[in-house]
């Protein structure tokens, strides 16, 4: 019944490991016993577990996001403070098969449970007002694909209390990640949660490309979009096309695992270069997914602070295409040193330099938004110009290992590791936190704390250049990634400093927390009574913050490509409509909760070939799944009365705004 | 507050600036002690420089541009509609296509020059040495010379390697950080490396691809010597007490982490041969890919293109 299950699972031995599950476990117990406490079950299951809002959806994600992103910073400093200890073949404090662990998990999760929550997040929340729609196509599916995002973040939490978690790098190669070198459940719960997490991501691409094609507002021609939604076009066309070919690979390793097939083992003719080549096939493309909507982010917030049009929109959108097409030629080169033949490596190596031309232009239009601007320095600009300078080295480094030549000794070294960091938190981390500063106030109705969000940035800034500038310096001392001791002395007194910036980056993140505990306490002080808080250009910041439930009282019509802005010049904006509809919006559901719960269920039964209760778990997804298509209450109207009061209540709080 | 900001982009600057300047001695990259290595370093500081020729600009261009276009310089032009420029956004699409076509040229060139299977053009006759990468050790066989070391390459000073790699189970990446470039080393397969050594010295040598538990301590040291000195161990290590025959590798594959440095004066023939092909031996015919890699002359089937 149990299959590989026993108390021995539970890592009893590890001090470290059962410290962090008693806190947890007390702190999980205090937040339900607080819920319950304040009788806010109720509330939660209605207004936020079953909510198909995708505002509210968003708000989860991006919370999600944050709770893992403790997780992953946590694994960080521990692995920063391993290395700054263990030289000259010190031991540290850290055992190797703990440290393994945490490396991978710490890559699992910041990919796939920060940085794709928070995309996903800001996607939900934005993409349907800046097109004037009243939520996304496909409701149920997004809450179905949030939820099953979220089994995945709880099945790598599972793991670090119950069995282990994998031990081999956040990509799994093969031969290691099989059973005979892995024999334990950690690459099976890898596994398990990449493929469920895996399905609700590209649940979400396919309803964000169908909602991007069709429920545009009336007139509102490709060429109108804001950049945001473009960069968000293209990420989940990229979603669609990548994320079946990682489940299928997964899906491979795992029927090797399993049932001793012989797709990437060693032996009957298994082939790990296949494994290989299909995980990049995936995995370069998912840099840009995890890239493109920060672009987009940097778009819209560098125009609105600067008071200006987006400079060379056009270009902007040519380039974001093209990036999209060129980032499924380049996979190779994450393994120029595998032995390809010279025209090979040289073909991948000048594509990748190729998709420099694009991000080069659009690094070049951002900057002429700013030329002749009048630029107000709020976070979100700060976060901007910051990822403008940080991301430029990042850009640099990335086309100097895409060099095969100089790859060939910089490859798994720590400059690529200091390489990916440099993008991944100067590209997405500052993207997705300049977008959280920029359009919190659209969903909570208040401003945050400006003071909490400077610290954070320069916190972030200065933490990041501390923390990784000493690995590039170390990836040409030729220190490679992954190590859990050295013996080389010269090294540790780059990685102590290294750890201090991680400290300084810790700083950052515990800035972030204290600006949402401040913003919500001077919540009253910080209202956003106009809706449009940054004297913005588009569509969102034509509607009430926080939004109504239906976004928009009426579906606006598309006239420019900054709507908002030309309504503003030409006096139409805000007008009080002078007879209002019915609004036909869809019902609440639990269905994506509930077959996100017998994933779970399903997941866990895997890792531990538990069939009897994994077949419980499939027949509750698929009878949930059977019953949901059977329900014909999925939707409602609300009547033209009930619109018109919130929106007499809107205009009111507009004339108290504009008339103090 | 943002007083601040040039001074961190300055820094930034300057950091990469001074990268390659700063103490090459201590940078092990940037002070390479083989043709293949000093290669590797100059191609590194041409693109790198050509890559500086757009970035620094930008970013001098990003903190000066937020500077002056402040909200509280009200002297400065503001243009609330500009948005476009054909001029400009010509420039701004040729300048990063030049960059990027002369990068093209350079790579084009650079990776059929550097690529690791090319051997090194020499008047000296190379010696060939076959490395095994095992859990968690290095063995290296001299097959021209009948001997064999773990965790200690010593090779002759100015005279090519020709390394043919694989692997027993896990997949290692072999890289002398000083010597030049690396490659993988994977099980039932074949691949080629070529470096040389142009100084006497001893360098460091690792596995830079994860490869389990024992991986961190998978280091080695390179000697390079003179010949007559490489001539002097190689005799040396003919009286070497221990002989590497299919007994001892069978109990040298178990895994271990840390093993000592060893020499063994002798090879069974045919081992580096029979460790590629020891998943034939199951009786299953392995897939057609797997042989064309195994053809004596290198990856065939990777070849043609």
């Amino acid at each position: 019944m149990l299959g590989k299950l026993s108390l021995d699972a539970i890592p009893l031995h590890e001090p470290i490991i059962m410290g962090t599950g008693v806190v947890v476990v007390i702190g999980g117990f205090a937040v339900l016993a607080l819920i319950t406490y304040f009788r806010q079950w109720g509330y939660l299951w209605s207004e936020w577990i079953t909510s198909v809002d995708h505002k509210k959806i968003g708000v989860m994600y991006f919370g999600l996001g944050l709770v893992m992103l403790l997780r992953g910073f946590a694994d960080a400093i521990m692995m920063r403070t391993q290395q700054a200890m263990a030289a000259n073949d010190a031991a540290g404090y850290l055992p190797p098969h703990h440290y393994d662990q945490i490396f991978t998990a710490h890559g699992v999760i910041m990919i796939f449970f920060v940085a794709t929550p928070f995309l996903l997040g800001l996607m939900n929340v934005v993409v349907p007002l800046q097109i004037g729609a009243r939520d996304v196509a496909y409701p149920f599916l997004n809450s179905l694909g949030f939820w099953l995002s979220a089994v995945g973040a709880a099945l790598v939490m599972v793991s670090m209390w119950v069995g282990d978690f994998a031990a081999v790098g956040w990509v799994a190669y093969p031969p290691l990640s099989e059973l005979g070198y892995s024999p334990t459940v950690g690459v099976d719960y890898y596994i398990w949660s990449l493929q469920v997490s895996g399905i609700g991501t590209t649940l979400a691409g396919i309803n964000f490309i169908v909602t991007v094609l069709r429920m545009r507002a009336p007139s509102m021609n490709v060429m109108k979009m804001p950049v945001f939604v473009w960069t968000s076009l293209i990420t989940n066309i990229l979603i669609v096309g990548i994320f079946p070919v990682l489940t299928a690979t997964l899906a491979m390793l795992t029927v090797d695992r399993y049932f001793d097939m012989h797709f990437f083992t060693n032996e009957l003719g298994g082939n790990a270069m296949m494994y290989i080549n299909l995980i990049w096939i995936w995995g370069h493309p998912e840099v840009y997914v995890l890239v493109l909507p920060a672009f987009g982010v940097f778009s819209e917030v560098i125009a609105t602070f600067s008071g200006k049009p987006l400079f060379g929109y056009n270009s902007m959108v040519y380039a974001t295409c093209s990036i999209g097409v060129l980032s499924f030629l380049v996979w190779l080169h994450h393994f120029f040193t595998m032995g390809s033949g010279a025209n090979v490596n040289a073909f991948f190596g000048i594509m990748t330099t190729i998709i420099s031309i694009p991000t080069g232009v659009k690094l070049f239009n951002w900057l002429f938004t700013m030329y002749r601007g009048r630029i107000r320095f709020h976070s979100a600009t700060l976060w901007t110009i910051g990822f403008m300078v940080t991301f430029a080295v990042g850009g640099m480094s990335g086309v100097l290992l895409a060099v095969p030549g100089a790859d060939f000794v910089l490859h798994n070294s720590l400059f690529l590791v200091a390489h990916f960091h440099n993008v991944i938190i100067g590209g997405t981390v500052y993207g997705m936190l300049a977008g959280m500063n920029f359009w919190f106030p659209k969903v909570f109705g208040f401003k945050l704390n400006e003071f909490w969000g400077k610290v954070s940035f320069w916190c972030w800034l200065v933490g990041y250049w501390l923390a990784f500038t000493p690995l590039y310096i170390l990836g040409f001392k030729g220190m490679t990634r992954r190590m859990n001791h050295y013996d080389m002395p010269d090294w540790q007194p780059y990685l102590l400093i290294a750890l201090v910036g991680a400290v300084i980056i810790g700083a950052g993140i515990l800035a972030i927390l204290i600006q949402l505990r401040v913003s919500i306490r001077d919540r009253e002080k910080n209202r956003d009574l106009t809706g449009d808080p940054w004297n913005a250009r588009s569509l969102e910041w034509s509607t009430a913050s926080p939004a109504p439930f239906y976004n928009f009282a009426h579906i606006p019509h598309i006239t420019s490509l900054e709507q908002h802005w030309e309504d503003k010049e030409f006096g139409r904006a805000w007008r009080p409509a002078s007879r209002y509809e019915d609004i036909h919006m869809p019902k609440n559901t639990s269905a994506g909760f509930v077959i996100a719960v017998f994933s779970f269920i399903l997941c866990f039964a895997l890792v531990w070939h538990m069939w009897a209760i994994a077949a419980i778990g499939l027949l509750g997804m698929v009878g949930t799944f059977i019953a949901r298509t059977y329900d014909r209450n999925t939707d409602y109207y609300v009547p033209a009365a009930e619109v018109a009061r919130i929106e007499r209540e809107r205009h009111a709080l507009l004339a108290k705004a504009s008339y103090p | 507050m943002f007083s601040k900001l040039p001074s961190a982009a300055r820094r930034v600057a300057l950091s990469f600036l001074l990268l390659p300047l700063a103490g090459c001695n201590q940078l092990e990259l940037m002070n390479p002690k083989g043709s293949i290595g000093t290669q590797e370093k100059d191609l590194i500081l041409i693109a790198l420089g050509l890559m500086l020729l757009v970035v620094i600009p930008v970013m001098v261009l990003t903190v000066a541009f937020a500077l002056r276009y402040r909200e509280s310089n009200t002297r400065a032009t503001y243009a609330p509609k500009w948005a476009h420029s054909t001029g400009i956004e010509a420039v701004v699409w040729s300048i990063p296509c030049v960059i990027v076509a002369t990068l093209a040229v350079l790579v084009w060139k650079t990776t059929h020059s550097l690529d690791p299977y090319r051997p090194l053009e020499s008047d000296v006759a190379p010696v060939n040495v076959e490395v095994v990468a095992l859990n968690w050790k290095w063995l290296f066989i001299y097959p021209d010379y009948g001997v064999a070391t773990v965790n200690r390459l010593p090779i002759p000073v100015g005279t090519p390697i020709n390394f043919r790699l694989t692997s027993e189970s896990i997949m290692n990446s072999f890289f002398i950080p000083q010597l030049g470039s690396q490659i993988y080393a994977m099980a039932g397969m074949e691949t080629q490396l070529h470096l040389i050594a142009d100084q006497a010295g001893t360098y460091a040598g690792r596995s830079s691809a994860f490869s389990g538990p024992g991986f961190s301590d998978m280091h080695f040291d390179t000697v390079a010597m003179p010949r007559d000195q490489f001539d002097a161990w190689l005799r040396q290590a003919k009286s070497a007490p221990s002989v590497l025959d299919q007994a001892t590798y069978r109990s040298l594959k178990e895994p271990s982490i840390k093993s000592p440095a060893t020499t063994y004066a002798s090879v069974t023939l045919g081992l580096f041969a029979s460790i590629v092909d020891q998943f034939e031996a199951g009786g299953m015919p392995a897939m057609a890919l797997n042989n064309q890699i195994r053809t004596p002359q290198g990856p065939v089937s990777r070849r043609n293109n």
